[in-house]
């Protein structure tokens, strides 16, 4: 039994939610016919000039925020330059020596009996992103097209130091980043579409002769789920402790090798080794010019921080009442679940009821439906409504979700559904008829009610009983007090 | 001798000639001689005439005319012109034609002037003598055995032979100056961030700009105030505007700086004297004259050579066969093999010209790991003190005037085979592109043979219409400008 500890860095690259791509006004829409959202600049065509789309800056700059990095004066561009056909400048704008976040950190939220974990970041920068090749193996000619519709597409490049320790944390900090991403709307981070898309550096510190040895660092390339990173984080903590005790090389003693996972093979492969990497040639792009990060204007984009998981687990745990569980379940269910979620309690619904109805009946006829809550049929201010009725005893439970079926097909306001399916709130009409003709009957007990003996009321609530034997007391007691101190 | 740009404006708007007039004598005198001076790349006579038609039909309905309105331009072929081809002087883009024009073409063209043409240069602005064209050298109208100098030779050569009365060209280190001294006529370099780059092919992109070149200050001054200003295409294009002059009645009291580092051996006898005769003209005016001094101008050529080159390195990746231009035929071979790296280092190879695979080697060397900090990294902190020294000198003087080449044209094929001597060329134009600052060269004299030699004035940052100025005062008192070749006449 050998005692090791896995070390893991991950490089996480995210495309930003900006309408425009980073140097041009082209579309970031994805799926579009192929080359089609491309113009002069993106196509590299010569005497072309980048033209920097603030949007990402803002994006890049909350995002840095968020993940409690320091933004600095002044941020600038370097050029990465190599040679691929999907590049058709011949080299990449990126950020070198002056990225547009420094350091930071992100916690991960602590499970049942853990501590919580910190993890640091290095930094984050923003880069423009490289076209697709389509290598046509079936032609039997080996051509390759190049599609550049993604070209130019706004990336940012968020580092973290090497301070994850086993494949299911480095999937929770996946989680909790990708979460975090969401809720400020940074990104929204679809993996099939290539929207978030992760690099690990991964090497073993392994116990030999009580001294701690660090194996040589392995970059795995082309992970594009969390289950991919988890698998890939697996085998190669498995490869390179078999390797290590098969040859005993040591960190430094060869040179940074590349992997690539192969989902299907679940396996990771030799890309190349680093010694015969490009050299980039970084150096300042003079076709754009440093960026100046007004201190105030970076203050006045704290205000989105209120958008953090963190924050909104706290409010909804800590100011509604919630269990951390179930603030918990609801952060993880999106931005749009929160923004439902909080404009149901806006319309007078409980915050556990509507909690309860997002988790279940909601979820899963969104589901059913295909749909995401922003375009979920039911608005949250109905649903708050209903839950708030059925609250007051209006409804029944099961009234309730007979309401939520018909406004589910049908939509409408609470009480055209209440009509339609024939469901009988008690009759408001009818309980007042019956409270004024009571008011009337017994001016004395009105007058001691109005003189502050509540309990007065009692008397004309028999009586109403004996008026319509199905009267609610309750209901009746309430309506009379409320008609009577309001005159 | 032809009209200026302004009397061409003048004449076309008072009626005296038409449009269709002007650019048939201009196509007329490129049909005749150009086959002596290899001026044109690109003669883009249908869209010239086009333009003529249109603008004459303009002027008999007397709509509002533009501030150049029937002036005929040649354009050097480093600038992009839509649907006219721009080959850079390279072979790898010698069938390209862009789809977009430049933001000066843009400008021109709102301004009426008429393009007839692309004019021959180093390739991608890459010389000295106008000798490495792919397309075969300019002939300089002074001398036809001399060299136009380099890079917008084509550019100074069809203004120096009257074939048209304005041209553009572009500096990255003295490429409109210099071959403006080395033909006779005026070239303004702007102030950096002055005149939008977009559509200009860049070579070294921190340190170019376009610039216009004519006989006459007047004329160039009149291409500034339509090319000038701010343009949301180019990020580097300033939004300050270019300062009006003080100089534009007298010159009593302008301080003007005189460099001792200039007054070195290299310096031809002719030059050296028709300086001092330039300074005593100004002196006559009321100038006077302050020594100034620039420490670190002696690194200049080396500090522009690696600056220029790194990002050239860059610039230039994308002429890789793969999205335009030339490409290699070479047999695929998948992904799996090196078809690739194959098609990229045999259409560099066939597609560019020993100078330019030059500089794109010491820039990539001057750029690399382990090579970076000593090269570009030292240079661009000699760039700095430069800028530095510039400033201090501008504390005591107005403009400052010295040398705009250390020698008269020289021979075609003479310096072909020793670079660094080619480099040296440069030694006095470098300096202004790597402070960013103004600088305009204007004729001051001929040798005897007739050869024409040239000054240079060096301005404060968007002080450009001061220079124009200064020389539109010496052109009204002396006829240097007024001489023209007659290589042309047989
Ligand atoms: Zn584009």
């Amino acid at each position: 039994m050998v005692d090791y500890e896995l070390i893991v860095g991950l490089e996480v690259h995210v495309q930003l939610n900006t309408q425009t791509k980073l140097f041009c006004g082209c579309s970031t829409l994805f799926g579009q016919d192929p080359n089609t959202a491309t113009c002069p600049v993106c196509l590299g065509h010569p005497g072309a000039l980048p033209v920097l789309n603030e949007e990402a800056i803002r994006l890049a700059v909350v995002t840095g925020l968020a993940l409690n990095g320091s933004i600095p004066p002044v941020t600038r561009w370097d050029r990465k330059n190599y040679f691929y056909p999907d590049l058709p400048k011949g080299y990449q704008i990126s950020q070198l020596d002056h990225p547009v976040v420094g350091g930071g950190y992100l916690d991960l939220p602590a499970a049942e009996g853990q501590e919580p974990r910190r993890i640091r970041l290095t930094r984050a920068h923003l880069e423009e992103d490289a076209g697709k090749s389509l290598h046509d193996e079936t032609s039997g000619t080996g051509d390759s097209r190049i599609d550049l519709n993604r070209a130019g597409t706004p990336l940012l490049e968020i580092v973290s130091e090497p301070d994850l320790r086993s494949a299911a944390e480095a999937k929770q900090y996946l989680s909790e980043l990708k979460l975090l991403l969401e809720h400020l709307q940074v990104s929204d981070c679809n993996m099939e579409q290539g929207s978030l898309r992760v690099d690990a550096n991964v090497n073993l510190h392994v116990m030999v002769d009580g001294e701690r040895v660090a194996t040589p660092i392995v970059e795995i390339k082309n992970l594009n789920s969390f289950r991919a990173v988890e698998r890939a984080l697996e085998y190669e903590s498995q490869r390179q402790l078999a390797a290590f005790l098969a040859d005993g090389k040591r960190i430094g003693q060869v040179p940074k090798q590349t992997r690539g996972w192969d989902d299907a093979a679940q396996i990771t492969r030799v890309q190349r080794e680093k010694e015969e990497s490009a050299d980039y040639r970084y150096f300042p792009d003079p076709d754009l010019v440093p960026i100046q990060l007004a201190a105030d204007w970076v203050e006045s984009l704290r205000a989105r921080m209120s958008h953090r998981p963190a924050e909104i687990r706290q409010r909804l745990a800590g100011d509604l009442g919630l269990s951390d569980y179930d603030a918990g379940v609801l952060v993880a269910m999106g931005p749009a679940c929160i923004a439902y979620f909080e404009q149901a309690i806006a319309a007078g619904g409980d915050a556990k009821r509507v909690s309860n109805w997002l988790q279940q009946d909601i979820t899963r006829s969104a589901s059913e439906l295909g749909v995401t809550l922003d375009q979920f049929p039911v608005p949250p201010a109905v649903l708050g409504e209903l839950v708030a009725r059925i609250g007051a005893g209006e409804f029944t439970t099961a009234q309730g979700k007979d309401l939520f079926q018909h406004l589910l097909s049908q939509g409408g306001s609470v009480g055209e559904a209440a009509e339609a399916i024939g469901i009988e709130a008690v009759d408001e009409s009818a309980l007042d008829e019956l409270c004024q003709q009571l008011i009337a009957a017994h001016p004395q007990v009105v007058d001691d009610i109005r003189g502050g003996k509540a309990q007065a009321v009692g008397a004309m609530i028999g009586a109403a009983r004996k008026i319509d034997r199905n009267a609610d007391p309750g209901k009746v007691r309430a309506r009379l007090l409320e008609l009577i101190q309001s005159t | 001798m032809s009209r200026t740009a302004l009397e061409s404006r003048r004449a076309f708007a008072e009626g005296t000639v038409t449009a269709t007039e002007l650019v048939e004598t201009c196509l007329n005198t490129i049909e005749r001689h150009d086959a002596k001076l290899n001026v044109f790349l690109t003669v883009a006579d249908e869209q010239a005439r086009r333009q003529a038609a249109d603008l004459d039909r303009r002027r008999d309905a007397k709509e509002p005319l533009g501030p150049l309105a029937g002036v005929c331009v040649a354009v050097k072929d480093l600038i992009s012109t839509r649907d006219i081809r721009t080959t850079c002087g390279s072979r790898i883009l010698e069938k390209y034609t862009p789809v977009f024009d430049a933001t000066v073409i843009d400008r021109l063209k709102q301004a009426d002037a008429i393009v007839v043409g692309k004019t021959n240069l180093d390739e991608f602005g890459m010389g000295s003598s106008n000798e490495n064209s792919a397309y075969g050298r300019v002939a300089n109208p002074w001398d036809l055995d001399r060299v136009t100098g380099g890079s917008s030779g084509g550019a100074a050569a069809v203004v120096a032979a009257d074939f048209v009365p304005l041209s553009l060209g572009t500096d990255t280190g003295g490429s409109i100056r210099q071959p403006a001294a080395f033909c006779g006529v005026v070239g303004l370099k702007p102030t950096y961030g002055s005149v939008s780059r977009y559509g200009m092919v860049a070579y070294a992109s921190s340190l170019e700009q376009i610039g216009p070149m004519a006989r006459t200050a007047a004329d160039c001054r009149a291409a500034l105030d339509v090319l000038a200003g701010h343009d949301d295409k180019d990020s580097t294009c300033s939004r300050t505007p270019l300062k009006d002059s003080s100089w534009n009645q007298s010159l009593k009291g302008l301080r003007v700086g005189w460099v001792e580092e200039h007054w070195t051996d290299g310096i031809s006898e002719g030059i050296a004297a028709a300086l001092r005769s330039t300074r005593e003209w100004l002196e006559g005016q009321g100038a006077t004259f302050v020594p100034v001094s620039l420490p670190h101008a002696r690194y200049g050529i080396a500090a522009y050579y690696l600056l220029a080159s790194s990002e050239a390195s860059s610039n230039l990746a994308r002429f890789d066969g793969a999205h335009y231009g030339l490409r290699a035929n070479v047999k695929a071979e998948g992904r799996s093999g090196n078809g690739l790296e194959q098609m990229y280092s045999q259409s560099r190879e066939a597609g560019l010209g020993p100078e330019v695979k030059r500089r794109i080697l010491l820039g990539t060397f001057a750029l690399s790991a382990g090579y970076a900090e000593a090269f570009y990294g030292k240079a661009s902190r000699v760039r700095r003190a430069i800028q530095q020294d510039f400033l201090e000198a501008f504390q005591d003087v107005d403009v400052i005037l010295g040398p705009t080449t250390p020698t008269e044209p020289f021979r075609a094929g003479e310096k072909v085979d020793d670079p660094l001597a080619m480099y040296l060329a440069d030694v006095f134009t470098v300096l202004a592109n790597l402070a960013g600052l103004p600088a305009i060269s204007f004729p001051v004299g001929f040798t005897e043979h007739p050869l024409p030699l040239g000054a240079q004035l060096i301005g404060r940052p968007f002080e450009d219409r001061a220079l124009l100025d200064i020389v539109e005062r010496f052109q009204d008192d002396t006829d240097w400008h007024l001489r023209r070749p007659s290589s042309l006449n047989s």
